[in-house]
């Protein structure tokens, strides 16, 4: 059971490390998929706005972590 | 048609992150082998990888029954995820703000474990255990990145190619120096691999949402490109920001 929970939570750690990068990214991809598919904004529109949100959440999240390990030092 | 730059980045990128998993369930394998014996090591190691196959056995038919844009775009919304979480690490492992991982220590932390562990009546079964869940765990990310980077343009054999090679290098590697392949330069294959899997995820999601990407194929690279950069400029402002700081080493 152990090795099982193991894998588990390995799995989902796989995506999650980070729960608000997670979960930013996530919102980001469903705000892009409804404005390509109701608003009529193209598909290479939205994988470029997608491109762009997702380097910028990338950035900001290593910005956090790193003030938050500053702070903790 | 697919082109070689996707079968090129295909390969790559399969081989480099299986080769960063496999050297860390090595290493694990290793300790166990050293510490208690090779029977325990290669039983778990064994059963795991039985595990692995019966699971890609299982569910790797049911890959064809869904839609291809389905399919693209789900990889790809998994693979941002996945590829944004080894990327961000990196980052901040090259810019000092998170220890960069140790073979060494991973090896004796699990070797001294197991060394406490050798009272136990059950210390074979520990041992084997432990192998098991390296092999099982390190396997399970292994066969999602085979799926996620080749699944998406049907190129899965050229995937598994890319991770059986890395599996053979880090065996042959192993057996040769018979010892953790603590010189291999983890953070940085895990940068590359994380930029390789995000520009892979966006393109999918991209391709799933009905982008006709310029150059086709060809903007894979210039989205890695873009990756690259702004993570490099984001590593050199972080180092700029505090000079002295010097990551340590975890393992």
């Amino acid at each position: 059971m152990t090795v099982i929970r193991a894998a588990i939570a390995e799995l989902i750690g796989m995506f999650i490390d980070d729960g608000q990068l997670a979960l930013t990214l996530v919102a980001l991809i469903a705000v892009v998929t409804l404005l390509v598919k109701f608003a009529g904004i193209g598909g290479l529109a939205g994988s470029l706005l997608l491109l762009a949100g997702a380097i910028g959440l990338l950035v900001e999240s290593v910005y956090r972590d790193a003030r938050r390990k500053k702070a903790a030092d | 048609m697919t082109g070689i730059t996707t079968i090129t980045s295909t390969v790559t990128a399969s081989f480099l992150a299986s080769f960063v998993e496999v050297v860390e369930a090595f290493t694990i394998i290793l300790a166990v082998g050293l510490a208690r014996g090779w029977r325990p090591a290669l039983t778990g190691t064994v059963l795991a990888l039985l595990l692995l196959g019966a699971l890609i056995l299982l569910l790797g038919p049911l890959l064809a029954l869904i839609p291809l844009h389905l399919l693209q775009f789900g990889i790809g919304v998994l693979l941002i995820l996945f590829g944004m979480r080894w990327l961000r690490k990196a980052i901040l492992r090259a810019a000092g703000f998170v220890g960069l991982h140790d073979e060494e220590k991973a090896f004796a932390a699990q070797a001294d474990l197991l060394v406490r562990q050798a009272a136990d009546r059950r210390a074979d079964f520990l041992a084997g255990t432990a192998a098991f869940k390296a092999v099982l765990l390190e396997g399970v990310e292994v066969v999602f990145i085979v799926i996620a980077v080749g699944a998406g343009r049907g190129l899965l054999g050229y995937a598994s190619l890319g991770a059986v090679a890395a599996c053979l290098l880090v065996l042959a590697i192993g057996f040769l120096v018979h010892r953790p392949l603590s010189r291999v330069p983890e953070n940085t294959l895990k940068f590359v691999v994380g930029v390789m899997l995000s520009s892979f995820g966006v393109f999918w999601t991209g391709e799933g949402l009905g982008a006709n990407w310029p150059g086709s194929d060809a903007a894979l690279v210039a989205i890695a490109v873009l990756f690259v950069a702004v993570s490099l400029l984001t590593v050199r402002l972080l180092r700029g920001s505090q000079p002295g700081r010097i990551g340590a080493t975890s393992p």
